[in-house]
């Protein structure tokens, strides 16, 4: 094989190489969204269906945390500040929100739970996070969620110490929303000269 | 360590001998064709240490202004905090992709890799002169930035800070467009490095008879290839989420800001490596030379670079350790982080083993390589503190690190520099340095730079943040001793402009191999300079 071929078969494999980790590159948005959703890693917890399995006699302490991100005219609040819950059986508990604004907003809730190691004992079998929510002017709304914790949390090492675990989360005015109202985020003169003191 | 037996070129007259009065036979290209079209691995080294020194000017002024700034508390020279963003970014940005790695990967690499191997060129030459000019357009995207005020997001570019919310301006996007551009440059540099020390190795230099410094850059190649895309594909996402309403970044559309971290540093951490293992190479070489001996070690030597290019790849979240990763997960990388400080050793003891028991010279080169040695010591040693998770808690985004990364990246690289500099001078221009100014460089150079950076570990372990254009009261002594080192290091580099005027003015020519009988490798059986298409005929290795 003479030195041309072979170069450009070296060439070859490595322009290779480089596009595959451009796509490996994209790729880890999703795969990392798996991964997590089947580790609960980054405080995950798993959503779904699946039925609590019945209780043990043991209770764990759940903590409710509410943020609203500041282009969101909303308020947002738990009903309960902290629940004691029975080990794998199902809980129901609510948040309040208000929109204050005089026209119809659209927000989204993410979500995670701390400590996050217990996130994959975690479920989340209703949620209002699970889809987009529209206030109508001076709405008032109760959000119910629905969850189990899996009974597992006290018998695995990684995770017996647990004694209480918080649910939090911030709840975003949507993209499109936002576009449509014109409120994009804007930052403003984030920046200006140093104040002089002398 | 490779033994010619016969067929380097200096008996075929008619090549090469411009230095020796044959100059008609040696024919060069007109000046447009041979600087702009060049295909050929000499021209193209030659056009990217000039860049490097060019990019390592600017930074440099961006340096001494930072320096000045922070000389004394509330101090003006930098008007504004927009504008100090501004300058550090470029400052960060010029030095990595505009200075080191022009000099020591396409300048010093594309010098010596065909040389060392006994090639006649590199295997893509038309693709080694893209990969050159896609740099320019690349340090004025870089430059616009600057001066519009608008990239003040920290090399690092992290959003939310890099976002359309916090940077709307356009230089932003200059600057993202400016690193795509010098991404593909270096990915298709790398590349050709690849394929010519795979393919176009001499007769007989197998791959464990290979030189060192080409061991180091093959290391480098495959780093860029496998990094540098994943760069291109977050500065991808960046661009799509400023400009084309996509939320890649952005948690209110179902984003991730952290996912952001973790690919920049899946490339950022190799880079650092990318940065230091040319270095590597040279020091190797100038050690070896100026030792009389071979060096301790080859393997060990070669295995070393291999293995901190690996683990460099699995280390990258110990840059995020308080970006709200679990215990777990930083425990592992704090671990793989250390395992790194192994080969890293390695080399340090093999190159302090060398240099026992030799016959040591310590002409110019000499001395920054053993200059390297100290200094890339400290950066490592304080290094090791870094990677800490527990530690870094209290000493992330301190001048702590800013002392730890400039004294392996900015110190020791540009040491490896100036090291390969020094050695090379003489072979690359045929003439002779000023050893005298040479000593004068290095020493204002060690001095300036120890004065600048190890008051910043104090600086740090007080608790001075970085990235900031003022502090309080109590920082004051330090940074005024800091500014200091950083004026005598600015003076420095103007020696070293001092000592590449003498040289190139200069009316000695070098001999062949100036350095004797301790610089072993092929380029060396070349006439300085060598001529300007060398290893017409293929030497044979032993």
């Amino acid at each position: 094989m003479d030195t041309r071929r072979a170069n450009r078969i070296i060439a070859g494999i490595f322009t290779a190489v480089a596009i595959g980790m451009v796509g490996m590159s994209f790729a880890a948005i999703p795969l990392y969204r798996v991964f997590c959703q089947a580790t609960g890693y980054g405080g995950t917890p798993k959503i779904g269906a699946a039925a609590a399995p019945g209780g043990n006699g043991r209770t764990i302490r759940v903590r409710f945390n509410a943020d609203t991100y500041p282009g969101l005219p909303w308020t947002f609040a738990p009903d309960q500040v902290e629940i004691a819950v029975p080990l794998g059986e199902d809980h129901l508990a609510s948040y309040t929100a208000h929109n204050k604004a005089r026209s119809a907003v659209t927000g989204v809730a993410l979500y995670n739970i701390t400590p996050e190691k217990a996130a994959k004992y975690f479920h989340k079998t209703a949620c209002f996070c699970f889809n987009k929510q529209t206030l109508e002017p001076g709405q008032t709304m109760d959000f119910p969620l629905s969850f189990w914790v899996d009974p597992a949390i006290g018998t695995d090492p990684d995770t017996s110490d647990v004694q209480t675990v918080t649910l939090s989360y911030t709840f975003f005015r949507t993209l499109e929303d936002a576009e449509k109202a014109g409120t994009l985020a804007k930052a403003g003169p984030h920046v200006g000269p140093p104040t002089k003191q002398n | 360590m490779a033994e010619l037996t016969h067929g380097d070129d200096h008996d075929h007259a008619g090549y090469g001998h411009a230095a020796h009065g044959h100059g008609a036979h040696d024919h060069k290209p007109g000046f447009v064709q041979r600087w702009l079209f060049s295909t050929n691995h000499k021209d193209i080294g030659t056009l990217y240490l000039g860049f490097a020194v060019i990019g390592g000017t600017v930074g440099g002024i961006l340096s001494e202004i930072i320096r000045a700034q922070l000389q004394f508390p509330n101090n003006h020279v930098v008007t504004s905090g927009q504008e100090w963003n501004t300058i550090i970014t470029s400052h960060g940005l010029l030095m990595i992709f505009f200075s080191v790695m022009p000099a020591l990967i396409g300048g010093f690499g594309n010098w010596f890799i065909p040389l060392m191997i006994g090639a006649p060129d590199m295997a893509f030459p038309r693709l080694n002169n893209i990969s050159f000019w896609l740099l320019p357009p690349a340090f004025v995207l870089i430059c616009i930035g600057l001066f519009m005020g608008e990239s003040g997001s920290g090399w690092t570019l992290y959003p939310p800070l890099s976002n359309a919310t916090f940077e709307p301006g356009m230089g932003m996007d200059c600057t993202l467009f400016a690193l795509h551009l010098a991404g593909a440059s270096s990915i298709l540099g790398a590349m050709n490095f690849i394929t010519t020390i795979f393919n176009m190795r001499a007769p007989g230099m197998t791959m464990h008879k290979m030189p060192l410094f080409v061991w180091s850059e093959l290391v480098t190649a495959f780093l860029l290839v496998l990094s540098i895309p994943v760069l291109a594909g977050a500065i991808t996402m960046l661009i799509c989420d400023r400009n084309f309403g996509t939320a890649f970044f952005d948690p209110a559309g179902g984003g991730d800001p952290v996912l952001f971290q973790h690919l920049f540093w899946f490339f950022g951490h190799p880079e650092v490596y990318i940065m230091i293992l040319p270095g590597f190479g040279i020091i190797s070489h100038v050690i070896s030379t100026f030792s009389k001996k071979p060096i301790f070690g080859y393997l060990g030597m070669v295995y070393a670079m291999v293995a901190i290019g690996v683990v460099g790849f699995v280390v990258w979240a110990h840059h995020m350790y308080i970006s709200g990763i679990d215990v777990d997960t930083r425990a592992y990388f704090m671990g793989a982080t250390l395992v790194i400080a192994i080969p890293t050793g390695v080399k340090i003891f093999s190159w302090i083993a060398t240099m026992w028991g030799g016959s040591i010279r310590f002409d110019t080169p000499m001395l920054w390589a053993i200059g390297f040695l100290f200094v890339f010591t400290i950066g490592g040693v304080t290094g090791v503190v870094c990677a800490n998770a527990g530690i870094d808690e209290m000493i992330h985004n301190t001048y702590y690190v800013v002392a730890h990364f400039h004294y392996v990246l900015s110190v020791s690289a540009v040491f490896s520099i100036f090291c390969g500099f020094y050695y090379w001078i003489g072979k690359m221009s045929g003439r002779q340095y000023p050893e005298f100014w040479g000593r004068v460089h290095f020493w204002m150079t060690f001095v300036g730079v120890n004065l600048t950076f190890f008051p910043q570990h104090f600086l740090g372990l007080a608790g001075m943040p970085r990235r900031y254009p003022d502090y309080p009261d109590a920082f004051a002594g330090w940074n005024y001793v800091s500014s200091i080192g950083a004026y005598i290091s600015g003076a420095a580099f103007l020696v070293f402009l001092y000592v590449c005027f003498r040289t190139f003015t200069s009316k000695e020519h070098v001999a062949d191999n100036y350095w004797g009988e301790g610089a072993t490798t092929l380029e060396w059986t070349q006439t300085s300079p060598p001529a300007f298409h060398s290893w017409l005929e293929l030497p044979r290795i032993k």
